[in-house]
């Protein structure tokens, strides 16, 4: 009942708290136009330096001759979060339909608070685990391991239980009537899904997904450890990769001048790259 | 349509076995990172100073450390996500043009990449404000971090609470502050603490934000402008740039997923606790 019946309080002597409420709210609001504000800061006097033709998109990475081309590193981050996605997304539609429509309700349960905590999990822990497991094994095949392969592996294993989660969501959120009405039909549980929940869930979960994407491009910490981070286009699954978010963490450390500038391109590069997923889901949700 | 019992259920076994082998991988991920952690856990571990650059020794000063950054995020982020959350639920229309706009900055300061609020962090608490590397610009990077979490779950409880309450307050003759202190904020309290509770469950994971905000120095920190090295960072160096720290890693993150897989504990505890006290 949106605010039909609801009395409203009085606000006599209460102008001191509201303030402060407001206060607290355009803190939080602006919180992320400080982030835009800073980086935008950073990098502009890259950009009118005429650094900029050689920045971006440029293919050589040479921060001592003031080269900055992100080409290389924006190859790696799409690459890796590509292989994550396309291997994690589907596995995890999977799962969540089955937690949701075959597991046994004790099953059902046990797998949600399983997701729950592996969704908590750090990354770290992550990218230790593929450092620990992953790369030796791949090294096995094709050494020396760390690899877009394995970065695509442990990236993947990541968001996999966040692609169950958002899936899980979209299925719940498919009214019931229909679901009566599909077993009034006489439809098999499988032709439930194909029919009914998949199509109508269809615009939650490739929101969830593209969300994910956008959680596995920003990813730092997992990706850092297994990738290898050589600053060259990936020719193979086998070969290293740099990331974005790898050569911030990497170079940071000892950066300054313009090469500290141009870590803060790479990070307003990243921080549009959320923006502009973040409105695609949108739209994608306004659609259904 | 026609009913296909058989395709049914190959189906049905179809899912079930992938499901299971989906699942089985992070499970085997936890199982093998714990037994290599697991044989050099100790209480003396917990408390000890790393030596030899972690291969030795244990993780006291980071313990330390990762508290001490926990407090300031908590301190910073604790009564302006609360704040944001009344402002949010009881201030504004829900659909009015400032909840829209607040929510959705909100929305997408969720979604920024943790190493942005590193360099974000660095630039303002570090250089701006002259923090320094120290506990203090990490925790209060980490606020910002985990603002929308703590101000979207909290503005759900507040917003879950009985609008007989609402009635009851007017009808008493109530102020809106008075409404807040005593009833809203009270009521909502146990959902308030989950919030909180998985604030810091995402604090304690990070790393990224914190490499060049809190930094990575190993010594016991002497007060919030020291810099400190979190539990998550130490099992980043660890691997990554100590020759031989495998085992300290493991044994940390064996600590650091303990804590973690608590507080989920505690969180879904709340969340029914919550549950039940909405139905009653």
């Amino acid at each position: 009942m949106p605010g039909l019946s609801m009395p409203r309080l009085s606000m006599q002597g209460d102008r001191v708290l509201i303030g402060a409420l407001s206060a607290c709210a355009l803190l939080s609001g602006g919180v992320l136009v400080l982030i835009l504000g800073f980086l935008v800061l950073e990098t502009g006097p890259l950009l009118a330096g005429g650094h900029v033709a050689r920045a971006f998109l440029g293919a050589e990475w040479h921060p001592a001759d003031h080269t900055f081309g992100l080409r290389a590193m924006i190859a790696g981050s799409l690459a890796v979060s590509g292989l994550a996605l396309s291997w994690a997304a589907p596995a995890g539609i999977v799962v969540a339909v089955w937690g949701r429509l075959y597991a046994r309700p004790v099953l059902g349960r046990l797998y949600r608070g399983v997701i729950d905590i592996l969704a908590g999990i750090p990354s770290v822990v992550y990218g230790f685990w593929g450092l620990l497991a992953i790369v030796p094994a791949i090294n096995r095949v094709r050494p020396p391991g760390t690899s877009l392969l394995a970065g695509g592996l442990v990236l993947g294993l990541m968001i996999l239980p966040l692609c169950a989660l958002s899936t899980d969501a979209g299925l719940a959120r498919v009214p019931q009537s229909y679901l009566r009405a599909a077993a009034a039909l006489g439809l098999s549980r499988f032709g439930t899904l194909t029919r009914i929940l998949l199509p109508q869930a269809l615009p939650a979960i490739v929101a969830g997904c593209v969300l994910q994407l956008g959680r596995a491009l920003g990813e730092t910490m997992a990706v850092v450890m297994v990738c290898g981070n050589v600053v060259e286009v990936p020719d193979s699954l086998f070969a290293p990769v740099r990331t974005l978010t790898a050569n911030i963490a990497l170079e940071m450390a000892y950066a300054s001048g313009w090469h500290q500038r141009a870590l803060f391109m790479s990070g307003l590069v990243l921080l549009m790259v959320t923006m502009v997923l973040f409105g695609l889901t949108q739209g994608v949700r306004k659609r259904a | 349509m026609r009913i296909d019992g058989a395709r049914d259920r190959w189906a049905a076994a179809l899912f079930a076995s992938a499901s299971l082998m989906i699942m089985a991988l992070p499970l085997l991920m936890l199982v093998e990172v714990v037994g290599a952690g697991l044989p050099r856990l100790s209480l003396e571990f917990l408390y000890a100073p790393p030596m030899d650059a972690g291969r030795a020794g244990g993780i006291g000063p980071m313990i330390v450390s990762t508290l001490a950054i926990l407090a300031v995020c908590l301190c910073a982020a604790l009564p302006v996500g609360l704040g944001c959350a009344l402002y949010l639920a009881e201030c504004v229309p829900a659909g009015s043009r400032a909840a829209r706009a607040l929510g959705y900055s909100l929305d997408v300061l969720g979604g920024v990449p943790s190493i942005v609020f590193g360099l974000f962090g660095y630039r303002l608490f570090a250089i701006e404000l002259g923090l320094g590397f120290s506990i203090l610009s990490g925790g209060l990077t980490l606020a910002c971090m985990v603002l929308p979490l703590l101000i979207r779950v909290s503005e759900e409880a507040l917003r879950a609470t009985p609008p007989s309450y609402r009635q009851a307050a007017a009808a008493l003759g109530l102020s809106q502050g008075g409404f807040l202190r005593r009833v809203l904020v009270p009521a909502a309290a146990p959902g308030i603490a989950a919030a909180l509770i998985l604030s810091v469950g995402r604090a304690l994971a990070e790393s990224a934000a914190l490499l060049f905000t809190a930094g990575y120095v190993t010594r016991l920190p002497d007060s919030v402008f020291d810099s400190g090295r979190a539990l998550a960072v130490h099992i980043y160096d660890l691997s990554m740039n100590v020759a031989g720290g495998e085992g300290g890693a493991a044994t940390t993150a064996v600590v650091l997923v303990g804590l973690l897989t608590l507080i989920n504990l505690c969180a879904r505890r709340l969340g029914q606790a919550l549950h039940r006290m909405q139905r009653a």
